[in-house]
């Protein structure tokens, strides 16, 4: 059984791969030929959303910048920082500010959170980078417009998540960061106090949005940057926003592959 | 032509009528070839006339295999939705659970806004206009309410503490005698209009009464522009 029929003893690995254990992960068994490799790849949940096949020339380094494979890598390692982090961290006013302080000056190997910080600021330089190499390289063309737009989708997503990891620290840079952040809120129409349309919108004397019922205060909690403010940015920015990113970035991924796989240089 | 299911299926026929096998292999053919060809149209309408006579008009058709849709002449031989049967119970069961689907969606939507705030409330009694010197700008409501009062020879007003330009909070530099905002830049002289900086018109003033034991009365909700002319309104200042 552990020799093949030239009667030769297999290797470790090769027995391995005709084991139970493997198969039953891996149901095609170790990949040994071209056949093999597309079979582990279209089988398996997290390889098939990559295209099976890609021509050589088309990943060159120079051609993609590894901008998108780069993004999804910072994304991965934000993920798993910012984790760490929640550990030590509390959103209330009372100890915020002074968690950060701690996660910098006390908690061991206290440059896990600027591991956090600096990965935030280089996923949206990569995210831009990748859409500006996408945009050059005509990549948005058919059949991969519907992907653009799901790609234009992440990279609001990506700010969405800088921008409300922002007030997290409570600091003065951050407070006036989101009050004037969304204060811009204030201006959408119809749904913002001060936006246009937004005074057509009464019933009679009652103005059905004012400063206590518009968008603005839907994301603060209330009427200024505040306790409310500070819970709801922490929990759009650890569960609402990534739930919503991964279930865009899987399709913008599976769309790779069904659109073609990777646009070829010309 | 044929799929490995749709010979399977057929191997019953095959063992029980092989002519039966034939014809209707033979429509299928003409299916695709029916106005092509008029030889073969004639053949079809043999076939048809053929079985037509087994069901009796105006009966529900009992051959399950007859309610096939076919193509051409007008005979999709479906069964009509009836009036009965089209509010079905699943129909209902839908509309019941999108009804109830929206109605999470709209309960989502305002578990997003709170009943009670524990904020500073809009309206507050601030003092007796006394309380206030002539000339002085009162900084000390600025951390709660996020007013200023400012009282002058002839009249008392309560500016917002936001800024024009982005939002901020300016603070008062009594020896410049100026709003001055930290954020960006902004000026604002002790009337609140604007003299420097990005903001582009001046701190907004609230409404401002006496109430009947004499106090300061000071109502957030509504708000005073000087580029409306709104500052002759008599509401948006105290005479003394």
């Amino acid at each position: 059984m552990a020799k093949d029929q030239k009667g030769k003893k297999r290797g470790f690995i090769s027995r391995f791969g005709d084991s139970q254990v493997w198969k039953s992960i891996i149901r095609t068994g170790i990949p040994r030929n071209r056949r093999g490799r597309m079979f582990s790849v279209l089988n398996s949940v997290f390889l098939h959303l990559h295209p099976v096949r890609m021509p050589r020339h088309a990943v060159r380094l120079k051609y993609t910048w590894c901008a998108g494979g780069l993004s999804f890598y910072i994304f991965c390692v934000l993920t798993i920082t910012g984790i760490l982090l929640m550990f030590y961290y509390r959103p209330t006013v009372e100890y915020a500010y002074t968690d950060i302080m701690d996660l910098s000056e006390q908690v061991p190997l206290g440059i896990m959170r600027e591991i956090h910080r600096w990965a935030a600021h280089l996923m949206v330089i990569t995210v831009w980078i990748h859409m500006f190499r996408v945009f050059m390289t005509g990549s948005y063309k058919p059949p991969r417009e519907f992907n653009w737009m799901v790609g234009v989708i992440l990279l609001v997503l990506t700010l969405l998540l800088s921008f409300t990891g922002y007030l997290l620290p409570w600091d003065q840079l951050a407070i006036w960061a989101i009050t004037v952040g969304t204060n811009m809120a204030r201006a959408t129409p119809f749904l913002g106090h001060e936006g246009p349309g937004a005074a057509l919108l009464s019933i009679g004397d009652i103005n059905l949005v004012h400063s206590g019922s518009d968008v603005r205060f839907a994301l603060l909690g209330g009427r200024f940057v505040g306790e409310a403010a500070l819970l709801r940015f922490y929990v759009l920015h650890c569960i609402g926003f990534p739930f919503i990113i991964i279930i865009f970035m899987a399709i913008h991924f599976w769309r790779i592959r069904k659109d073609g796989g990777i646009t070829t240089p010309l | 032509m044929m799929f490995p299911m749709d010979k399977h299926k057929n191997i019953p026929n095959d063992v029980n009528n092989t002519e039966e096998n034939e014809q209707s292999s033979r429509q299928t053919d003409e299916i695709s070839s029916d106005s092509a060809n008029p030889q073969m149209d004639s053949v079809d309408e043999q076939n048809l006339d053929s079985k037509k006579p087994e069901v009796p008009k105006g009966e529900p058709e009992k051959n399950p295999s007859q309610k096939r849709a076919s193509i051409g002449k007008g005979s999709i031989l479906v069964e009509p939705i009836k009036r009965r049967s089209f509010f079905s119970w699943l129909t209902l069961a839908w509309l019941a659970f999108t009804a109830a689907t929206g109605t999470f969606f709209g309960i989502m939507l305002r578990f997003m806004f709170p009943n009670v705030l524990f904020e500073p409330k809009q309206t507050f009694k601030a003092g007796y206009p006394d309380d206030y010197s002539v000339g002085d700008v009162t900084t000390s409501l600025k951390e709660k309410y996020g007013v200023w009062i400012v009282r002058t020879t002839e009249e008392i007003y309560a500016l917002s503490t936001v800024c024009t330009h982005l939002g901020c909070t300016p603070n008062w530099l009594k020896n410049e005698n100026k709003f001055k905002c930290p954020c960006h830049g902004s000026g604002f002289r002790k009337t609140g209009i604007n003299f420097e900086g990005p903001a582009p018109r001046p701190l907004e003033r609230f409404k401002i009464a006496l109430a009947n034991d004499g106090q300061i009365f000071i109502d957030k909700t509504k708000k005073y522009a000087y580029e409306k002319g709104q500052w002759s309104d008599p509401e948006s200042f105290l005479r003394v």
